[in-house]
């Protein structure tokens, strides 16, 4: 152990290393580039249009926002195998509510403001519930994870079934659609307002980071470094925004939103769709369980308990209690995912989100959790989902037979583990 | 031993069996300010169970606990730590996954006024007394996993000393470490004492508790043998305790 013993000129190998960046982050960055680069080759540059950019987006939503609670479970050594079935009685009831409850029990109509927020607070008690109830038969029962979740799968999945009979409910309320994707964006301006203040706030944050540093006479990075990362990220957000409002509104649709306003379309007006609503609720989210994770005792709990349980119980950690907020936060983010997905799709469908858990706890492995405990970030399993979405899709637009695509997935899933634990003994002292 | 005042930890009668078997059977001990109490016996004597009492990891059937006379309500590790009793586990008992701050502070986090955990005033404390202990180590940034076992056993005792402990269990503290280390954390022991700390030494090697405490309670079977003062009974007389089980007939007046 060598260093210089002056922090400002300290001794850097090379540019990665001044950056301070994630080599695993990169590394996934970079296949998922090489990944869409090839797409792109294959189908004729038809995969890197702002159009298929954006329903990419909207289709990773639903599933990314569940992969933020499997990494916290994941990491507490849990596993989560009833988050689909779970998306499901949640979507259910928040279906009843707003085709049955709110409009004839409660009188209010069809399309009265008050149904979307009614139907999502209904929702997401559903979730935290059943959330609450999987922690404590895990935590406090100390039954398996695994068990409870597997018995949940088949419980929650025809709670969904009886609650509406089988039969799809549709259509859902107008304002609730709006979480849905193409039927909820926020339009060019205020995609680019959004954009600027998600800018500001990442580089205020990354030099307050550095400030707090500078206070306590650490190491810090060299200002070029700081400025090119804040560059980057930049660069990204504003990147993102343009192509989301490059993809424009079909005319014919456009004309009808002027109708339904009682106006009429300019000649040669276009417009953009911009951000969708249910990619501003991933991000909101993306950044909630992020602060959770990296700056609440909650999170360094749950990261505690992952890497040695004894340890974290030893240190007056309950990590009972710990398991129930974990498997209650699961249960919110299934609610919201819930939200999306039947807005996505503009009703309730009896075999929603099936699957979906072999997909969420894919997108959290490929991004880098472990299923041992105590390692996992937020972003790396967003980023999983966008990825295993991207080949997905990527791959029916290439023509891929459905078979193929399903192999191919799933070869990738146990390849991306495998490269993981190659990097993580190449890196050593982590275990 | 009625000259010395009140003893900082007194357990009397102390109890705990696992399923009909015995694991700690009408044991009372004590310890006095700035006194070394080594915990001697075979593997499975009972000691580490009777030391999980008085750190509240194990509950005990019957006995109570006095701390400077006074009864005291230890039912989980936070009560132990209310009453400024720290433990050094022989697992070190640290989180791999992460760094020495976050290790050193498991449960006690520094927050900044919002309410989020202060890595960087954390991390600025572990420095300071990570640097009294270890003036050599840099690796702040890396998961405990990649320490040594000195300085993750270094990471382990700068707990103790860190939240002011006036009684500090160490369970095999050098069953890990090298010469060096072990010189470490005999002079860190000897420093510990001299602040008027009380502690107890749970030791397979019977030349450390000769050299490091000042009278040694005895276990087998989960019962104790006996204590003695450490600088009357010959190593012999330790030996005997632990696998004859019987006082030393010099002693035992």
């Amino acid at each position: 152990m060598v260093e210089t013993a002056a922090p400002t000129t300290p001794n850097r190998k090379n540019i990665f290393a001044s950056l301070e960046l994630d080599t695993r982050l990169l590394g996934m960055i970079g296949a998922f580039v090489v990944l869409c680069l090839v797409f792109n080759v294959f189908t004729d540059g038809r995969f890197l249009t702002p159009r298929n950019i954006f329903n990419l987006t909207i289709q990773t939503v639903s599933v990314a926002i569940m992969a933020t609670g499997m990494v916290f479970v994941i990491v507490t050594r849990h596993i989560d195998l009833s988050v689909g079935a779970l998306l499901a009685t949640c979507s259910a009831m928040m279906a009843v509510t707003q085709t049955v409850v709110t409009p004839e029990w409660l009188g209010l109509g069809l399309n009265h403001p008050l149904t979307a927020p009614i139907a999502i607070i209904v929702g997401l008690i559903t979730g935290v519930v059943i959330g609450a109830f999987h922690g404590f038969l895990i935590g406090y029962l100390l039954i398996p994870a695994f068990i409870v979740t597997l018995g949940g799968l088949l419980v929650w999945r025809n709670v969904a079934w009886y609650l509406t009979g089988g039969q799809t409910i549709g259509p859902l309320d107008q304002n609730f659609q709006l979480f849905g994707g193409i039927n909820g964006t926020l339009g060019e301006t205020w995609s680019w307002v959004v954009g600027v203040v998600a800018v500001v706030a990442a580089v205020l944050m990354q030099f307050n980071a550095r400030r707090n540093k500078t206070a306590h006479e650490f190491p810090v990075k060299p200002m070029w470094a700081e400025l090119l990362l804040s560059g980057i990220v930049a660069a990204s957000i504003l990147g993102l925004v343009a192509v989301l409002n490059a993809y424009e509104i079909p005319e014919a649709r456009l004309e009808r939103m002027f109708e339904a306003r009682g106006e009429v379309l300019p000649e040669g007006l276009t417009a953009g769709y911009g951000l969708p609503v249910s990619v501003l609720v991933l991000i909101i989210i993306a950044i909630v369980m992020t602060v959770v994770a990296q700056k609440t005792r909650l999170g360094r709990y749950i990261f505690a308990a992952g890497g040695n349980p004894d340890a974290a119980e030893l240190s007056g950690i309950s990590t009972r209690l710990l398991t129930l907020k974990v498997f209650m936060i699961m249960g919110a983010l299934c609610a919201l995912s819930a939200v999306v997905a039947s807005a996505r799709l503009s009703f309730h469908s009896n075999d929603i989100g099936t699957l979906d858990e072999l997909r969420v706890i894919a997108a959290a492995v490929i991004g880098g959790t472990a299923l041992s405990g105590g390692i996992g970030t937020i972003y790396g399993a967003i980023l999983g989902a966008l990825i295993m979405q991207s080949l997905q899709s990527g791959m029916a637009m290439v023509g891929v037979d459905a078979p193929f695509q399903n192999i191919v997935v799933g070869g990738v899933l146990v390849f991306a583990v495998l490269v993981d634990i190659i990097y993580r003994k190449r890196t050593g002292a982590r275990t | 031993m009625s000259d010395r005042g009140t003893p900082l930890v007194e357990m009397r009668d102390m109890q705990k069996s696992f399923g009909g078997i015995n694991a700690v059977d009408h044991v009372s001990v004590d310890l006095f300010p700035g006194e070394v109490v080594g915990i001697l016996g075979h593997n499975g004597a009972g000691k580490s169970v009777l030391m999980k009492m008085l750190s509240g990891a194990i509950q005990r059937d019957a006995g109570e606990i006095y701390i400077n006379g006074e009864l005291a309500h230890i039912n989980n590790p936070r009560d132990a730590r209310t009453y400024n009793i720290e433990t050094i586990y022989q697992t070190l008992a640290l989180a791999d996954n992460l760094d020495a701050a976050a290790n050193l502070f498991l449960g006690r986090e520094l927050t900044t006024k919002v309410g989020f955990v202060d890595d960087a005033k954390m991390e600025a404390e572990t420095r300071k007394i990570m640097g009294r202990l270890t003036p050599n180590f840099r690796r702040y940034k890396t998961p405990v996993a990649g320490l040594s076992g000195g300085q993750r056993q270094s990471v382990a005792i700068s707990r103790a000393v860190y939240f002011n402990a006036k009684i500090l269990i160490m369970d095999e503290p050098t069953a890990a470490l090298g010469v060096q280390e072990t010189k470490m954390v005999a002079d860190l022991i000897e420093e510990l004492k001299a602040q008027g700390i009380g502690i107890f030494l749970i030791d397979h090697d019977i030349h450390q508790v000769k050299s490091l405490c000042d009278r040694a309670s005895v276990m087998k079977n989960g019962q104790l043998v006996g204590t003695v003062d450490v600088h009357v009974a010959t190593e012999d007389d330790l030996l005997g305790m632990i696998i004859a089980g019987k006082m030393p007939q010099h002693l035992a007046a």
